[in-house]
């Protein structure tokens, strides 16, 4: 068993502390738009806030997360107006396939929180997350577009 | 419904490559057309009109990230004169496709085909729907039709000035009989096709919200994880499953012929007890083979006296006779995988003879025929639905393996099963890129152009193992795209022969195709006949292209990537150019990178794309595509290599089979010169002139001359 805070909402889900928080969310929750990509935090498909950091969720336990607010792709837009990254996806046509996107768009979410105005140096080391579609050239425009936006 | 459709009552035979490679083809009967019975008026088949004027456009082809799903509803679009704001994108399912006569066509997406062989039809099936609804108009006022004219939705009457919107007449519309001839705009009057037009998709996928095959979420499904043999072509021997059955969640343990799966209440504790297996392989004969062993069979095919002959003019001997120098070169380039971010999967639920599945895939059709192969059902009894695509690059087209082991495992648990391969089994079970060399001689004359070209390929043919009906007399012309007919330049005295050197290594159609490796050997080596020649790699090029029916085009995207770039200007410091230059799916590529050596490490810091695909419908995803297409070249030339070991790929998830990431993205700068008259495909042609400007410039700028790829293993990427 473990007790979690996704989205603001309070879960009891009945499944060993050790299974991924990404699998806990997308299987036992139903919320499909944090994606598997590797299972081994190297793509990044899986990242979500956990107490407003990003954190690839493959490779937090459910068990850790307790106790912690969970904020995923669902939760960007509580009110149903885009957050200014998700708009700024929009904006500059970012997705191709749009697989990778959740997990593109919370780091970034969580970067420009962290780091409101970005250098390119910071996008690079921050922002590793692959996308096999290779939209990179339109996320590093649409990042400095959020962060002035 | 023929008119709309383009596509008369025919035998439906599709090929679909089953697990193992084997092609097989399934005649299906064909069901009377079905009536229509959805939500709104189907104007045709691929139109249903609302009252409040919402237009759904139906889309056959897949949605992987090209852009399908706007592109193709734009053809629509462009003829129905429709208000494309209030335009809607649907697939119709595969099944419904068999019941109704094949009326939307082809479904398989890939060759970059989408538009270009649907064009015609929905181009038609806009303009006949157009006629329909101003049919029922000028029935409702009593006027004629000629009267009446159509735009924006709204049909006005143009003596009266009466209007009404097409949801007011659209149900009338849709009982009328379609027309039988509609022409079609000229392309100097399109309004739509050639804008840059937002994808359809875009919102929802900045807020998590499609649907891809991962998922999928059906009443009482249970997941499974897998675990194939390792060796390509072995079998299962046995399986211990004492340590997994009594695990949380667990509900299963399903042995297949050549796979073991768990099914579980979830993924997690499905892999988790999949892990817990004890589980013996046969490798059979394929688990003596490793890359140095495949790398020697392929040496041989160098010089081997059987190739098949591609193409030939001239005399080769006398032309190497009449040269005053000769340059030869070895090229070879390993196996790739995909890498679809969303791994293979698929769901289904398998109840007596009935079957209904849910896949990501590039051709829905062969997913049906390829479950009901399986099961032994017939296709009239499967269901399809065909989810979003993360990603296709040709892993989820001709090959359906996928399909298979979900529906055995879905028929042994009786339940809905939706299966996840790991990227680990994803990125070892795969149908890769070949392995391919090529041995280059080319004779120069005194004025430095070449008299003799001898191109000898060899390597692992995709058409000769999934498709061998389509081999003749040991010619895979395929394999040997980009050296044949399409080859741009003026060679009098020419040979391109291949000789088939197959692997037990699944091998597919990986974006590009064998243009990937094909134009890394043709451009490098034309690269090194121009400095054999000590002349300048663009002129040299521009002065090889002489008599070819393509000469115009070739040199329209050559000289445009050149002048974009600016060839002949000054770099920064330490900074080099390459180019180069290929025609693929009907479409003309060149490309000139500038790229930086530095610490051992390749940077390609700018890339310049000319594009003549003749015509474009949706600019902004031509761009999107050619971008992306960069980065799949990129990646592979730097990165990409899968290796074989004792019958199996050694490369297991992105930690080694590495991907290019945000921080050595190139600028890439698209330039589209659709130059009218034909229609190209955008998805694929640019990955491939990627790798060779890459390497024309790592010679520029270092004097090493590089044959084989990946980048990797010449030192020249960072670890």
């Amino acid at each position: 068993m473990a007790r979690i805070t996704v989205n603001g909402r309070l879960h009891d889900v009945d499944v060993d502390p050790d299974t991924p928080l990404l699998w806990v969310l997308r299987d036992t929750l139903g919320m499909g738009g944090t994606k598997y990509g590797c299972g081994i935090a190297q793509c990044g498909a899986c990242t979500v806030h956990v107490d407003s950091i990003a954190v690839r969720s493959c490779a937090l336990t459910v068990g850790a997360a307790e106790g912690k607010a969970i904020t995923t792709i669902e939760g960007l837009a509580p009110n149903g107006v885009l957050h200014r990254v998700q708009q700024a996806w929009v904006d500059l046509d970012v997705p191709q396939c749009g697989y990778c996107q959740s997990g593109m768009i919370m780091a970034v979410a969580a970067l420009l929180k962290q780091t409101p105005n970005p250098t390119d140096a910071e996008i690079d080391a921050a922002i590793t997350n692959i996308c096999r579609c290779g939209t990179y050239q339109r996320v590093r425009a649409a990042i400095h577009a959020a962060a002035t936006g | 419904m023929s008119a709309a459709g383009g596509i008369n009552r025919r035998t439906f035979l599709v090929s679909v490559a089953a697990a193992g490679g084997l092609a097989l083809g399934f005649d299906v009967p064909l069901a009377s057309t079905a009536q229509a019975a959805d939500r709104a008026p189907e104007i045709n088949a691929w139109i249903l009109i609302q009252s409040d004027d919402t237009v759904t456009i139906r889309v056959a082809r897949s949605e992987m990230g090209q852009g399908a799903l706007t592109a193709l509803p734009m053809l629509v679009a462009e003829e129905l004169e429709c208000d494309w704001s209030k335009v809607k994108a649907e697939f119709p399912r595969p099944d419904e496709n068999l019941r109704r006569n094949r009326i939307w066509g082809d479904f398989s997406t890939g060759g970059s085909r989408s538009i270009r062989n649907s064009q015609e039809p929905l181009r038609q099936a806009g303009a006949t729907a157009r006629e329909m609804l101003i049919a029922a108009a000028a029935a409702q006022w009593n006027v004629a039709a000629s009267e009446c004219r159509a735009a924006n939705s709204i049909i006005t009457h143009q003596p009266s000035g009466r209007t009404v919107s097409y949801g007011q007449v659209a149900e009338a519309a849709a009982k009328l009989p379609p027309p039988k001839d509609v022409t079609l705009k000229d392309a100097k009057d399109w309004h739509l096709i050639g804008k840059p037009t937002k994808r359809l998709d875009v919102t929802d996928k900045v807020q998590g919200k499609p649907i891809y095959g991962i998922d999928v979420r059906v009443p009482g499904m249970l997941h499974a994880a897998l675990a194939q043999c390792p060796v390509f072509k072995g079998t299962l021997k046995s399986v211990d499953d004492t340590k997994a059955v009594g695990m949380k969640g667990v509900h299963k343990v399903v042995t297949l012929k050549d796979a073991v799966a768990v099914v579980a209440d979830n993924w997690w504790q499905a892999k988790q007890a999949l892990d817990a297996l004890t589980i013996e392989w046969d490798g059979g004969e394929g688990a003596a083979v490793s890359s140095a062993g495949i790398r020697e069979f392929l040496l041989g095919g160098l010089t081997a006296d059987n190739a098949g002959v591609g193409r030939a003019q001239g005399n080769i001997r006398d032309g190497f006779g009449s040269a005053v120098k000769r340059i030869e070169a070895d090229y070879e380039v390993p196996f790739l995988a995909h890498a679809t971010l969303e791994p293979q999967n698929c769901t289904a639920h398998v109840t007596g003879d009935r079957a209904e599945i849910w896949a990501p895939t590039q051709n829905g059709e062969a997913a049906l025929a390829s479950a009901a192969h399986t099961l032994g059902i017939p296709t009239q009894n499967v269901i399809v639905h065909k989810t979003m695509l993360g990603g296709g690059f040709g892993r989820r087209g001709v090959t359906q393996d996928f399909v298979p082991p979900a529906v055995l495992i879905a028929r042994e648990v009786g339940r809905p099963v939706k299966v996840v391969w790991s990227r680990e089994e994803d990125i070892g079970h795969d149908y890769y890129r070949p392995v391919a060399m090529a041995r280059m001689a080319a004779g120069l004359g005194d004025d430095g152009m070449p008299r003799a070209w001898h191109v000898r390929m060899t390597g692992n043919s995709i058409w000769s193992t999934l498709m061998p009906m389509t081999v003749r007399g040991g010619v895979d012309r395929q394999f040997q795209e980009g050296f044949l007919a399409d080859m741009p330049y003026d060679i009098p005295n020419y040979l391109a022969d291949y000789a088939i050197r197959n692997t037990h290594v699944p091998v597919g159609f990986w974006r590009c195709v064998n243009h990937t490796q094909n134009c890394f050997f043709k451009e490098s080596f034309v690269d090194e006949m121009a400095h054999a020649a000590g002349s300048d790699p663009l002129e040299y090029r521009r002065r090889l292209i002489g008599t070819h029916r393509n000469a115009a085009k070739f040199l329209g995207v050559l000289n445009a990537a050149a002048e974009r770039a600016g060839w002949s200007t000054p770099l920064p410091p330490n900074t080099f150019r390459g180019i180069a230059l290929n025609e693929a799916y009907n479409t003309f590529v060149a490309a000139v990178a500038e790229v930086t050596v530095a610490d051992g490490a390749v940077r390609m810091h700018r890339i310049v794309i000319a594009l003549d695909p003749g015509t474009v419908v949706n600019p902004l995803t031509a761009e999107m595509q050619t971008e992306s297409a960069v980065v799949f070249g990129l990646t592979a030339a730097l990165y990409g290599e899968i290796t074989i070991k004792d019958g199996r790929v050694e490369q297991s998830n992105f930690n080694d089979y590495k991907m290019l990431r945000l921080a050595d993205m190139p600028k890439v700068e698209t330039v589209l010169m659709p130059s009218g008259g034909f229609w190209g495909g955008c998805g694929e042609p640019p990955v491939a002139v990627v790798a060779p400007a890459l390497c024309n410039a790592i010679f520029a700028a270092t004097g090493r001359r590089i044959r084989s790829l990946p980048l990797k293993n010449h030192g020249l990427t960072k670890a």
